[in-house]
């Protein structure tokens, strides 16, 4: 059968190879999954029974319960101090994967381009390309925090840019920028007339500083798309839902895509969010610090087994440097994999940058964070080029 | 305490709940600090009486039947100079008596107590517990049946784990 060159011209995901391979193996630790290990919240699922039995099964609107619209705005009213009106600039969405096509489609004719800094989530590229727009690619490295610069930015917008695509913190290398960077990269979307998309989805794992909401830098409200939902902060992965916030005219045009393409989000899931959103700050907030504390032990024992990795300062995600040991990601990856028994992510599935690096997922209980380690040090020594530091300290 | 110290000092207890076994240099690495230092946190936890004790979570229903625990309410009219204090101390030396607790609500103490058979405690709350001074009554149940101990649920559920190995 013939298909789309659009979709053809799509290279498989750098994911799946791995996944595939490790469907067949057993005794592997994994630390490549993208997804909290904190289950939803019983309160939350039981919100979700409790509509099922009282019968509410049907459609939703088009923009989604406006009961979870309201949530939503005074969720982001009360932790981000932002304004949007539940009745036109929010829309309910089958995830942030969802609004992100949205977004695309809403946004570019054929041929516009998206600047999108790398190393980036798996599904940017694609979803530019999907919507026929063409994403420019802006590498960063570990010595600028994978944080573009804003003389990268601009080198890299031509007259048919139209928007970048953020994702801070980031997957999958836990990023969290400082003001000045975030106010450095709005100057440049103010100078040049783009939408920032901004991926906010792993907002309340930010460990070392408060999450700063793009929109609220100066300016930025009016040329910001917020998007966010429930599968990292509430463990609700599976549910498909998520939020789009942002001026009027782009979540309409969104609407208009979304009520014929999805009509609208799962109704179960919109119940759910709706007393996801009501689970206690310090519920949250007892998890986040969970993860902390894994962040710091595992990337503490991964300088420690010579495998050099700054600090990640938000998401669940460590990405160490393994170019010392001579190895490509894809190969590193692939002998710890079969080797070593771990299962990780080559960098360079996460596009420019990634090559020297691999991604591992902390969303995995201390004990088997604990195994991975050893397994992973007794891998790197079989290497030539690896130095333990004696140090107890992390790098960067 | 600063702040910072109060937070640490929480986080090691946090962890320490969750699992006391956790060393001296995990808690560290939990909370980005020297091994050294977590261990004399922990240690001056203990000096002040804040960790009373490290102990097992164990289901003793796949172990051993022999077995029995009591929840006992009593209702107690304290008198003057003798209050709920005094009337809980001698209930809480007994060696049986796991817990007690003084709890709002239609009784004054909630013991719990266990023994080897429902036998010796029912000799428990008739001999010892019933004729203590200003005891006004006691109300026994037997447990039945443990589903959660301290956190921990104890019987067998499905895995709570369905992730895939590898998702982006
Ligand atoms: C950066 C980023 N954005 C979006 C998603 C997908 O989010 P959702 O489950 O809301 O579709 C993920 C999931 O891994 C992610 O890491």
């Amino acid at each position: 059968m013939r298909l789309a060159r659009s979709v053809e011209a799509i290279p498989p995901s750098g994911i799946r190879k791995l996944f595939d391979v490790v469907a067949q193996m057993d005794d592997v630790v994994s630390l490549g999954v993208g997804e909290p290990d904190f289950g939803t919240a019983w309160r939350v699922r039981e919100a979700a029974i409790y509509g099922l039995e009282r019968g509410r099964t049907s459609y939703t609107g088009n923009s989604g319960l406006l009961e979870l619209r309201q949530a939503v705005a005074a969720h982001l009213r009360r932790r981000h101090g932002l304004g949007y009106e539940p009745e036109g600039e929010i829309l309910i969405s089958v995830g942030v994967s969802e609004a992100l096509d949205l977004a695309m489609r809403a946004l570019l004719d054929p041929g516009d381009e998206v600047i999108v800094p790398q190393p980036c989530y798996v599904a940017y590229q694609p979803c530019v390309a999907l919507a026929g727009g063409v994403p420019v690619a802006v590498g960063t490295t570990a010595a600028e925090g994978f944080v573009p610069s804003a003389e990268a930015l601009r080198a890299a917008i031509g007259p048919r840019t139209r928007a970048i695509l953020l994702n801070y913190p980031g997957n999958p290398t836990g990023a969290v920028p400082d003001e000045a960077a975030l106010r450095a990269i709005a100057a440049v979307a103010a100078e040049h007339d783009l939408v920032v998309v901004s991926d906010e989805i792993y907002d309340r794992l930010s460990y070392d500083a408060p999450h700063v909401a793009f929109a609220t830098l100066p300016g930025m409200r009016q040329r910001t798309l917020l998007l966010n939902g429930f599968s990292k902060t509430y463990g609700m992965t599976g549910w498909r839902v998520g939020y789009a916030a942002g001026p009027e005219p782009l979540i309409a045009a969104m609407t208009k895509i979304h009520q014929y393409t999805a009509l609208c989000a799962s109704r179960q899931a919109q119940e759910a969010a709706i007393e996801a959103l009501r689970v206690p700050d310090r519920d949250v907030q007892a998890m986040v610090d969970d993860y902390d504390g894994r962040r710091r032990l595992f990337v503490g024992g991964l300088n420690r087994i010579g495998l050099p990795c700054h600090l990640p300062q938000g998401a669940f995600y460590a990405f160490p440097s393994i170019a010392q040991t001579g190895l490509s990601a894809e190969a590193f990856a692939e002998r710890l994999l079969l080797e070593g028994r771990v299962a990780v992510v080559p960098g360079t599935a996460f596009g420019a940058g990634g090559e020297g690096h691999i991604r591992c997922s902390y969303a995995t209980a201390l004990p088997k964070l604990e195994e991975a380690l050893d397994r992973m040090e007794r891998f790197v020594q079989t290497l030539p080029g690896v130095v333990p530091t004696v140090a107890t300290g992390v790098a960067g | 305490m600063t702040d910072g110290e109060g937070e640490r000092t929480r986080k090691i207890l946090r962890a320490l709940e969750a699992d006391a076994r956790r060393t001296p240099a995990d808690l560290a690495a939990l909370v980005g600090i020297g091994s050294d230092e977590a261990a004399n946190i922990v240690a001056g936890l203990e000096r002040r009486g804040v960790i009373r004790a490290y102990r097992t979570v164990v289901d003793w229903d796949r172990v051993s039947p022999d077995r029995v625990v009591a929840f006992i309410d009593v209702s107690v009219t304290p008198q003057r100079d003798v209050g709920f204090d005094q009337v809980a101390a001698r209930i809480y030396r007994h060696p049986e008596v796991r817990s007690v607790h003084l709890v709002s609500g239609g009784h004054d103490l909630r013991v719990v107590v266990e023994g080897p058979t429902i036998r010796e405690i029912s000799a428990f709350v008739g001999e010892k517990l019933a004729p203590i001074d200003h005891v006004t009554a006691t109300n026994t149940h037997f447990l039945l049946k443990a589903y959660k101990e301290e956190h921990s649920i104890l019987v067998e559920e499905p895995a709570d784990d369905d992730r895939l190995a590898v998702t982006p």
